[in-house]
């Protein structure tokens, strides 16, 4: 090859190279309603709204129902799948940054991380749509759905008070138990108990007859402080619960120390399964559903993973024990899944006439019937299947660190967490739990009021 | 000598035309790692100075605000000390078990192939997949293990063995070793085959037996691989994450987490962008640090 044909060819490779990554970055940088997802062979027709989610579950219902939307109303919905879901999270935050958001999506995180969307002016303010017509689409959730997806006035995040998110549908965590080994073990099926003594009872009766008690996915500590939530919602109520988080209460105060107590309570009785405190909750649910341990603690989604794994399964659901006669039962809970409209969208009016075509009855029950998760609406949760009925019915009973005007720190939060394993396990004392939760939680409000009296 | 004096040639405007067409032939690697390797290395940088969320458009200068908390951080400092605790196992027992297989399998045995490609499945699997598998083994209630050690009359011995501390971060280090030895046993391997038999006739001729060869031609001969599976080891084990994730999730409380997985935390558990890029920097640099030190000292025995 001469000289000349080698420059040339080289010309035209680097030129070709460079065309391909043009178009390649072009094509990262595409976004909102133009946006294809990968693997589709055919182009699609241009989408009036792009909706990014990841709930691989409820994809097919999604689609489907995208297109009696299309049918109905001649507007194109383009559901995006982007799954597993820290993918998905980490996608949503990259295109917050180069502002490419969808429509609509979801914010997978917690509650501060949803204040930072907010504030940095990616989620529309829904309150007005909600409240219009004698607040028609608001009266049409479940309040404490709701709650979830709402700032009030004074938030500590300093949001500006509103609804700033559609539950698309609304889940719980209680106690599944399997009623067949209950009365394998001289327990009757139909008596769960009521108590933490009743508990504790059923736990032991249960290890008596070779029998695993409770098991659940604490190997992620949310799982394990969604039940510390729970014992502490029983013992102190709302106000206590705040004050602590406000850091008026410290962790040594007596009733904390109970709370963690009972974990240990818990496993010196046999309740807990051995290795529980590594358990995932893939894992926990396997052995639930094959009948190898009588008690599970997991969330609405059960209902549908059990079904999965062992259609036959005999189980019935019961409320967190009771601790105290003081304060109500808790549930940990609130909306399942939720949407928000993308607040720099052009097609907000399109996203939002969608989704509340999407919460009215007929598609909320469609998606209940198919992918049996407990929807956000009201209505529609009257005629559901009867174990999703008691998650529906315990919504009353429904809280959430959310739904408090403070939250806690997130170092305090892990703390919480990993040291409840310890205590579970015998390798750290409730005290020293408490007094470790105390200094953290000094330590963060020191750097608080320093930021705050930065000005930052 | 000609390529000498072309080396030395002055260029002239003349042949800019060629010397452009030389560069156009680098630019589209040089754009791709400025744009996917160096931009991203220098933003970590740039990111662990501020404080922020992961989506807020202002990024707070912090200085070194987020390095000096690091360093105060205890549980990262323990994260290290895990790490490097499984590094310590898969240095000497992991390393030791590759060598071994690598040396019997390069006596030309029968079925040698077949050994090769056995040894190497490990690492072709997923972490999660292989921790997954591994729990079941571990499992507290219906274990391999445990069923194992009643059958062997040892019954006092079974555990949860990922739930006890004192268990937990050795089993996750077992699990680890497995997957791992198959790439150490490979360059292993392709090191003792780099060896010219000559020098094993040499020293054949010479009277030396089997002990003497492999002290005296084998280990000197491999120093440079040994060198590289031991940094490749330290590095890829200091940066463990998918077997933890799968098995223990960084626990019973902080007894197996390591660093990637105090990132992790830092980053997707309390959305601390700049404390985490804070944290890779200084584990960056610890792991530049061992890896020289490694490189200092290998140079050193090579000369001794």
């Amino acid at each position: 090859m001469s000289g000349k044909a080698v420059r040339q060819y080289a010309r035209m490779s680097c030129a070709g190279i460079l065309l391909a990554m043009l178009c390649g970055i072009g094509g990262c940088s595409g976004s909102g309603s133009g946006t294809q997802p990968s693997g589709k062979k055919e182009p699609a027709k241009k989408a009036d709204v792009v909706v990014w989610h990841w709930m691989s579950d409820r994809d097919a219902v999604f689609q489907e129902l995208a297109k009696q939307y299309e049918g109905q109303t001649g507007q194109v919905v383009d559901f995006q799948l982007f799954a597993p879901s820290e993918a998905y999270s980490n996608k949503v935050r990259a295109s917050a940054q180069t502002k490419t958001l969808p429509d609509i999506f979801g914010i997978l995180a917690e509650t501060r991380d949803f204040a930072s969307f907010i504030k940095a002016g990616f989620v529309e303010n829904l309150t007005p749509a909600m409240e219009a017509d004698n607040s028609q689409w608001k009266k049409a959730f479940f309040e404490k759905a709701l709650a979830m997806e709402t700032f009030v006035e004074g938030n500590q995040f300093n949001v500006n008070p509103g609804i700033y998110g559609v539950p698309i549908d609304v889940m719980n965590i209680q106690f599944f138990y399997n009623k067949d080994l209950f009365a394998q073990a001289g327990l009757d099926p139909e008596k769960p108990p009521l108590t933490f003594e009743e508990f504790i009872a059923v736990g032991k009766k249960l290890k008596a007859a070779n029998i695993q008690g409770l098991v659940s996915g604490w190997s992620e500590i949310w799982m394990i402080n969604c039940l510390a939530d729970n014992f502490a919602w029983n013992l102190m109520g709302r106000d206590k619960i705040t004050a602590t988080l406000k850091g008026d209460v410290p962790y040594s105060d007596p009733d904390w120390i109970r709370v963690f107590s009972l974990f240990k309570e818990m496993q010196d009785a046999g309740v807990l399964a051995t290795g529980m405190i590594t358990m995932v909750n893939k894992h926990a649910e396997q052995t639930f559903a094959n009948g190898k341990a009588a008690i599970a603690f997991n969330g609405t989604w059960g209902v549908n993973v059990y079904r999965g794994m062992n259609p036959k399964l005999n189980y019935g659901v019961f409320l967190p024990p009771k601790i105290s006669d003081k304060y109500p039962v808790a549930v940990w809970g609130g909306a399942g899944s939720s949407f928000k409209i993308n607040a720099l969208s052009a097609q907000k009016e399109k996203a939002l006439q969608f989704l509340r075509w999407m919460t009215e009855v007929p598609q909320q029950k469609l998606l209940a019937d198919k992918t049996m998760n407990l929807p956000s609406n009201k209505e529609s949760a009257a005629d559901i299947i009867p174990a999703l009925k008691q998650f529906s019915a315990a919504m009353e009973y429904a809280v959430h660190p959310s739904q408090l005007p403070y939250s806690e720190f997130p170092r305090v939060v892990e703390a919480m967490g990993k040291g409840i394993q310890l205590i579970i396990i015998g390798s750290k004392t409730t005290q020293e739990l408490a007094a470790e939760l105390v200094a953290l939680k000094q330590e963060e409000m020191k750097r608080l009021e320093a930021k705050k009296a930065a000005g930052k | 000598m000609s390529a000498v004096l072309e080396l030395k040639k002055k260029y002239t405007w003349k042949d800019a035309p060629d010397m452009l067409t030389s560069y156009l032939f680098i630019v589209p690697a040089l754009v791709i790692f400025l744009l996917f390797g160096l931009y991203p290395f220098l933003q970590v940088f740039w990111l662990s100075v501020h404080s922020w969320d992961g989506i807020s458009a202002v990024k707070e200068f912090v200085g070194l605000q987020n390095f000096i908390e690091v360093i105060r951080d205890q549980y990262w400092w323990q994260a290290m000390k895990q790490a490097g605790y499984i590094a310590f196992l898969a240095l000497t027992f992991q390393n030791a078990l590759a060598l071994i297989l690598a040396l019997l399998v390069d006596q030309d045995i029968r079925g040698g192939n077949a050994f090769r490609v056995i040894f190497y499945l490990p690492p072709v699997l997923s972490g999660i997949v292989v921790g997954l598998i591994w729990g079941w083994i571990y499992d507290g209630n219906y274990g391999l293990l445990n069923k194992v050690l009643e059958v062997f009359g040892q019954g006092q011995f079974a555990r949860a063995w990922l739930a006890d501390p004192k268990t937990a971060l050795t089993c996750v280090g077992i699990i680890h070793m497995w997957k791992g030895f198959g790439w150490g046993f490979v360059i292993l391997l392709a090191g003792l085959q780099g060896i010219p038999r000559e020098l094993y006739e040499a020293a054949d001729v010479d009277g030396a037996g089997s002990w003497h060869k492999f002290m005296h031609v084998t280990i000197p001969m491999m120093i440079p691989v040994f060198v590289l599976v031991m940094i490749l080891t330290i590095l890829g084990t200091m940066q463990i994450f998918d077997i933890i994730a799968s098995t223990t999730n960084g626990g019973p409380g902080y007894a197996t987490e390591v660093p990637v997985t105090r990132i992790l935390a830092s980053m997707l558990g309390s959305s601390r962008f700049g404390y985490s890029c804070a944290q890779a920097v200084v584990f960056g640099v610890i792991l530049l640090i061992i890896s020289l030190t490694q490189l200092h000292l290998s140079k050193k025995m090579k000369q001794a």
